[in-house]
């Protein structure tokens, strides 16, 4: 489907009043809660609109698979910084920037919206606009691009976007230490503290993972400088925790939870399983027994909990906002689909 | 509502000292670091607390009275001019820092603290806060917040958006919210991405929370000349093309290198068409292999001299021209106008000729530093005020130059905002759809339009009387009426 078509769409459902689901991929279909209305697939809309590697730039269709973006861009030694998580190879670039999801390298690489350069989208009233560019720095306008990512397809329908990238780091080592998660935290702050070229800090079950990224000589240094045992097979050990097909994340249809937590928060006293991602600042959490104590917890450290997989997609599954923001958030999904025609429901209930 | 009664509503929530509004008192926030444009406000109130922030913009939204909000009044598109039918809300004396958490890497500081004082409170943990404005050392954290600050090192480290975790805002209901959290992510839409550069047209931001990065253990820098300014900018793109990015990498053209030289003294060869300067950071051993692989990259590419800083001091001597290079440039014109505008790096040479261009046709010379790393340049087009039509002669200019940065496929403004200055080129950038749904965007968190009124998103009426006036090219009709 072109772009064109996509925006016909939305125009008719707009008048009409028809909730429309936006599908890409699926891969994501698991994520935010039950949302209602007609299939709009826009996976058609695919391919690459621009790339010129020497100005760290691309521009892709919403369509396109993220697994294409990154073979081609590793062609020419590059990379999408944040690392996207591909819960399935139909992922696309689309619902990458709705879902807003970042893999292991995000706290020290950014996130989606940190790479986004600018978006063509399609409004719920049937608009196609662009925010943003293709440049580096762009303060021209609110900045709508980034506004779009991770607002689950409730503001518009991406049509395109561009990202900042980063080269391909040439060296990319892991190091394990055998160490319980409260150990593990101080040691990751640590690692934090120093200017050692971190790019993965993961601990589970006894063990702390840790990859350093970057020139040869600066990962060796930093190796030196952390000590611990060699990982061999690295590469699949990060695709694990990214793409979510490490043994913790096999949860069968057990709900499975998200913290986002300052990174030196002390281990949460809650009874669970827990999976460290990001130094700290991303904690999953399964089995839990009480999933309030768990997210007075957070609250109290200024976290947040969100339930990411299975569990009731009918009930909120992000953390509550508090009434003031609520109001500003209802603001916007009206100012840009005033008649909840997109994704209705998904992120909260009543966007 | 007049002066007076103004004065006296915000005297009922603020001490008398903190409500200014004899002229004299007035006239120093007339205009912020964009001195061509000046206005008086009714007062000037300057807040000491949040709950005393809450109070007067509550008191302002039930009166409908405009606020503008200010921080250092170090910005250069005048998004801090005040308005004459309201209030000019002073973040002065938000100026203390809160905290430095150096496990979590953050510190959190009210708007009125200087960039640079966040660095400096975190270096005894070997933190440092990492977006450099050039006025770093004056303006506050924010403004940086209200303009998407950048500076030298954004290629690497990312501007204020990149570095900023949680923001406490004042709405104009005067109710107190946070955007972000602790955490990395925050739920919901990413209203700090939204409030990140919004020029105050969203809320008044009371309280940041900032990410810290550890110092790097070793900085260096190149100087390299070129007889040619092309060269140099091809060989901007062949050190990125090889997978290295550097934390700094600037250009100057010839105009700039003479400024400076006779300023700053920093050895910069005068005789040269464009220098660039190339900061690579990182371990000892990381930096050391990256100045080989950047010395010949170089070499390869044209450059007629590299030289590489061989101590700290160098180092800060090579960086020491580019630093000063407005204050330079202001010795050696009676006045100068800067712009922002942001391109491919690709389009460099063609849109450098076409500045040269305009600054023959226009008779006004313009001197060129340039962000090469992240395609940000910075004209500066140097004019006497004191000669009558030659500000509107540069303004013209300045206009000319930024659509060229739009026909390059680039943008008006890479990190001084759109303000009051470039209101009219947002009609160039943006369709009227585009524009009407920013409006939309404004409206969602202040509808009656009171935050900061008249700035950074053009009326589609405005746009209209400018795209008429526009097909002239440059010769509107009537030049001597007051426009706007």
């Amino acid at each position: 489907m072109d772009a064109e078509s996509i925006r016909a769409r939305v125009a008719d459902a707009c008048r009409a009043g028809r909730p429309l689901r936006i599908v890409g991929g699926l891969s994501k279909s698991f994520m935010g809660r039950s949302s209602v209305g007609e299939a709009l697939d826009v996976s058609a809309h695919a391919g690459f609109v621009e790339h010129d590697p020497s100005e760290l730039v691309v521009t892709v269709r919403g369509g396109t698979l993220v697994t294409e973006v990154n073979r081609r861009l590793a062609g020419h030694g590059q990379m999408l910084a944040f690392e996207p998580p591909r819960f399935g190879a139909s992922s696309t670039v689309g619902g990458m920037v709705a879902a807003g999801l970042s893999g292991p390298r995000r706290p020290w690489a950014g996130s989606v919206r940190d790479s986004l350069l600018g978006v063509t989208c399609v409004t719920g009233r049937g608009e196609r606009l662009r925010f943003g560019g293709r440049v580096m720095k762009n303060v021209a306008g609110y900045d709508v691009s980034r506004l779009m990512a991770g607002a689950m397809g409730t503001l518009g329908v991406i049509l395109e976007a561009s990202f900042k990238l980063w080269p391909l780091p040439r060296a990319e080592r892991t190091r394990v230490f055998e160490m319980n998660q409260h150990e593990a935290l101080g040691f990751a702050a640590s690692l934090g503290r120093a200017p050692t070229p971190v790019s993965g800090c993961c601990h589970h079950s006894g063990r702390l993972y840790v990859r350093l990224s970057g020139t040869e000589p600066g990962v060796e240094a930093g190796l030196d400088a952390i000590g611990g045992d060699d990982l061999d097979d690295d590469e699949e050990f990060w695709a694990s925790i990214r793409d979510q097909r490490h043994a913790f994340f096999n949860t069968f249809d057990e709900p499975l939870w998200r913290v986002s937590l300052p990174p030196a928060t002390p281990v949460l006293d809650a009874r669970g399983e827990t999976l460290v991602d990001w130094g700290g600042a991303q904690r999953w959490y399964r089995r839990v027994a009480d999933p309030e104590a768990l997210r007075r917890l957070a609250n109290r450290v200024g976290g947040s909990v969100c339930l990411f997989r299975h569990g009731d997609r009918d009930a909120e599954v992000n953390e509550p906002l508090a009434p003031v923001l609520f109001r500003i958030h209802k603001n916007l999904k009206e100012a840009f689909d005033p008649r909840g025609i997109l994704n209705r429901g998904r992120l909260y209930k009543d966007l | 509502m007049d002066r007076a009664a103004v004065r006296e509503l915000m005297r009922t929530v603020l001490d008398d000292a903190h409500v200014l509004s004899a002229p004299e008192q007035l006239h120093p926030y007339e205009c912020d670091g964009l001195s061509a444009y000046k206005r008086l406000p009714l007062a000037v109130v300057l807040p000491g607390t949040i709950e005393e922030v809450r109070a007067v913009v509550g008191l302002c939204n039930e009166h409908g009275i405009p606020i503008v909000a200010r921080g250092a009044g170090t910005g250069l598109s005048g998004g801090a001019l005040p308005c004459e039918h309201g209030i000019l809300l002073g973040m002065s004396r938000f100026n203390r820092i809160l905290e430095v958490d150096p496990d979590n890497r953050v510190a959190v500081v009210q708007p009125g603290v200087r960039n640079l004082a966040v660095s400096e409170a975190a270096a005894r943990h070997g933190l440092y806060y990492a977006p450099d404005p050039s006025s770093q050392i004056a303006c506050s954290i924010g403004g940086n917040v209200a303009e998407n600050a950048g500076g030298v090192h954004c290629l690497k480290y990312g501007l204020t958006v990149h570095n900023v975790l949680k923001l406490k805002v004042v709405t104009v209901t005067g109710d107190l919210v946070e955007i972000g959290g602790g955490g990395l992510d925050a739920p919901g839409y990413d209203l700090l991405a939204l409030m990140t550069g919004s020029e105050g047209m969203l809320g008044i931001v009371v309280e940041v929370t900032v990410r810290l990065l550890p110092r790097p253990a070793r900085a260096c820098a190149l100087l390299a000349s070129f007889d040619d300014v092309r060269t140099a900018g091809d060989a901007v793109a062949a050190i990125i093309s090889q997978g290295i990015v550097p934390a700094g990498l600037e250009m100057m053209d010839n105009p700039a290198i003479r400024a400076t030289e006779a300023f700053a003294n920093s050895g910069y060869p005068v005789d040269a068409a464009a220098i660039l300067i190339c900061e690579l950071d990182g371990v000892e051993a990381e930096v050391a292999a990256q100045v080989g692989q950047v010395k010949e990259i170089l070499g390869a590419s044209g450059a007629v001299e590299v030289r590489v800083s061989r101590d700290e001091s160098e180092r800060l001597r090579f960086w020491s021209g580019r630093k000063n290079a407005f204050p330079a440039v202001g010795r050696i014109a009676v006045d100068y106008y800067c712009i922002d505008g942001t391109i491919p790096r690709r389009e460099l040479g063609g849109v450098l000729k076409r500045i040269d261009e305009l600054s023959g046709q226009y008779g006004l010379k313009v001197v060129n530093v340039f962000h090469a790393g992240d395609g940000n340049l910075h004209p500066l087009i140097l004019y006497d005020a004191g000669n009558p039509g030659e500000f509107e002669r540069t303004e013209a200019l300045g206009a000319r130059i930024l659509e060229a940065c739009i026909e390059a496929g680039g943008t008006i403004t890479g990190e001084h905002g759109v303000g009051v200055e470039k209101i009219d080129q947002m009609c160039a950038l943006f369709t009227d759809s585009e524009l009407e749904q920013f409006h939309r965007v404004k409206a969602a968190f202040d509808p009656r339009g009171l935050l900061n009124p008249g700035k950074a998103v053009p009326t589609l009426a405005r746009c209209a009387e400018f795209n008429a006036m526009h097909v002239h090219r440059g010769r509107v009709p009537f030049p001597d009426l007051e426009r706007f």
